[in-house]
């Protein structure tokens, strides 16, 4: 097979370009492109109109600004403090710092099911958390607050991952001459490091709200889905399928890739920016 | 210019208390919103004791979630294992136009919500679905059945393994291939000779993190599973059963195996990481 691929393309010294890029081609293809391709197709066949209507129902845009707002607001909690979390790994050294460095990949290995029940379990008015909170009136569980305590517990690592190779190649130096040249250690930071972080710090931003926007499984449980209050899209989308209203699913599922898809330019322009900042290698 | 020790090292690094406190903060963040929830999956597996815990992860409807979620684990990464291989050493060993779209299209899964990854699959095959009749008239199920299951992880563990070969084989060239080409060897004893070995770690590493995800997957699989209990339901689909009908100690006792897998998985990771696999391995070194 690799031999008969290669027969072709005599330049070429490694053999199996034809098969790896046909299985490749194929698989991607059958398995993502055709699957998602789909929901256009659905979603289109309800027309501009239909479309429309759906996307302008109540519910429909309830949910959506649930979704993307609390998974804003998330991801604005977990800038500053993955920020903070990533100078701490890189700069301190403390007993323990490596297994606290292995931890913050804990929201990627932990199924997303099993951390819900167990934020539900801590927030809920008798729980570790909520038991505290609610002599002071603050209720989290079942409301939109829980989804966001869901969202940054989702979304952590994505900063400080993103954030923590670029503090650590930042130059000693160059907080070195703001300092020498008179700033505080405040001045240097905001002044010197943070533009420097910035790309990455955005990217990580980016990634963590795209991640919250969709996500579902830690969510659902704490939320209280409350339609028109604690309601998140993609359980809207699970209702409508539900109710047999598979067009109105897809409909709603097309908004969501659109925005995960600009979502998806953005990270990529971020990007650009990032290496014409840090200069190419 | 010149600058005495302490004003140096007041302006370069905080002060004893400013670090205190920036650590103290960071930490109980951390534990605030990462170790909580750890410490009270199992806490609260056990708070009705041992005897409770056993029982509840040895039921036979927990039995069978646990082997159907190590099954569709096992297809999954397998599919996904080949599909890296072929896609990394297509996009690494060669160039051709539309390489970046190509990488681009890779990730796309992990752009996806969760929900539309199944949603997708049911538009397919479900019984309104494009295939949904043919499928229907020739006795195949797909959704609300295991092969729909198995193609949701599919769709959402796909970008693992094949990211973590592509920068890996990118950064190790073409030279050991060639080299090997020219002395003889064949495509496949190129592949398992020099490029395998060349990528093991890497390897591992992707597959580590696809096994994971697999285990764990619940929007997607929740969509196209059906919930039927001994059938179709996975471990974390028998954890959300369990929940909702109030059964806390048995939902965080299966819970907390999927917390272990997680607990696993972080040492694995960071094990293979110390062998340069990785984002520390990737292509900026």
């Amino acid at each position: 097979m690799a031999q008969a691929a290669h027969r072709g393309t005599p330049p070429r010294v490694i053999p199996g370009f034809g098969l790896t890029l046909g299985v490749t081609l194929a698989y991607l293809g059958l398995v993502v492109l055709v699957p998602l391709s789909m929901v256009g197709v659905e979603a289109g066949g309800l027309g501009w109109a239909g479309f429309a209507a759906i996307a302008a129902e109540p519910r429909t845009l309830h949910a959506l600004a649930v979704s993307f707002g609390a998974a804003a607001a998330a991801a604005a909690v977990n800038a500053v403090f993955g920020t903070l979390l990533a100078w701490v790994l890189v700069r301190y050294r403390f007993p323990g710092r490596r297994i606290v460095d292995a931890l913050v990949d804990l929201p990627f290995a932990l199924p997303t099911a099993v951390a819900g029940i167990s934020l539900a379990a801590l927030y809920a008015p008798n729980g570790w958390i909520g038991g505290l909170l609610a002599p002071l009136g603050v209720k989290v569980a079942y409301t939109p607050l829980g989804i966001g305590v869901a969202l940054v517990f989702v979304g952590l690592p994505f900063v400080v991952r993103t954030v923590q190779p670029v503090l650590a190649e930042i130059d000693a130096e160059v907080e070195e001459s703001a300092a020498a040249l008179g700033a505080t250690r405040a001045q240097g930071f905001v002044r010197v490091v943070l533009p420097l972080l910035a790309p990455a710090l955005l990217t990580g931003f980016t990634m963590a709200f795209a991640r919250g926007v969709g996500e579902y499984g830690s969510v659902i449980f704490i939320a209280g889905n409350i339609p028109m209050v604690s309601e998140i899209a993609p359980l809207l989308i699970v209702i409508r399928l539900e109710e047999y209203r598979t067009d109105a699913a897809a409909a709603i599922a097309a908004l969501m890739l659109a925005a995960a898809f600009a979502l998806l330019l953005a990270l990529n322009c971020i990007q650009a920016w990032h290496r014409r900042r840090v200069g190419a290698p | 210019m010149k600058l005495s020790g302490s004003t140096r090292s007041a302006a370069v690094s905080e002060g004893r208390f400013a670090r205190a406190c920036l650590l103290a903060l960071g930490l109980a963040f951390l534990a605030l919103f990462l170790l909580l929830p750890l410490a009270a999956v199992f806490a609260e597996a056990l708070s009705k004791g041992l005897a409770v815990y056993a029982a509840a992860v040895a039921e036979p409807d927990a039995v069978a979630a646990i082997r159907l979620t190590l099954l569709v684990t096992a297809i999954a990464v397998a599919c996904n294992l080949v599909f890296g291989l072929a896609a990394s050493w297509s996009v690494a060993k060669f160039s051709f136009p539309g390489k970046s779209l190509l990488v681009t299209l890779i990730d796309l899964p992990f752009s996806v919500s969760p929900v539309i990854s199944g949603l997708i699959y049911v538009l397919l095959f479900g019984a309104h679905g494009v295939f949904g009749p043919w499928l229907r008239a020739h006795g195949v199920e797909v959704i609300f059945a295991v092969p729909g299951i198995v193609l949701a992880t599919v769709f959402v563990t796909l970008p693992f393994v094949a990211r973590e070969l592509i920068p890996l084989m990118e950064a190790q060239g073409r030279g050991d291939e060639e080299v090997a080409r020219t002395l003889g060897a064949s495509g496949w004893q190129i592949f398992f000779r020099v490029t395998l070995p060349n990528v093991k770690w890497g390897l591992l590493y992707g597959v580590l993190l696809c096994n994971a995800r697999a285990m764990g997957e619940f929007g997607a699989v929740s969509v196209v599973s059906g919930h039927i209990r001994g059938l179709t339901n996975t471990m974390p689909l028998h954890v959300e059963i369990l929940y909702n009908e109030y059964n806390f100690a048995a939902a965080f006792a299966v819970a907390s195996l999927l917390a272990l897998l997680a607990l696993l998985t972080l040492a694995l990771k960071t094990v293979l990481e110390a062998r340069g696999a990785g984002p520390a391995g990737g292509p900026g070194h």
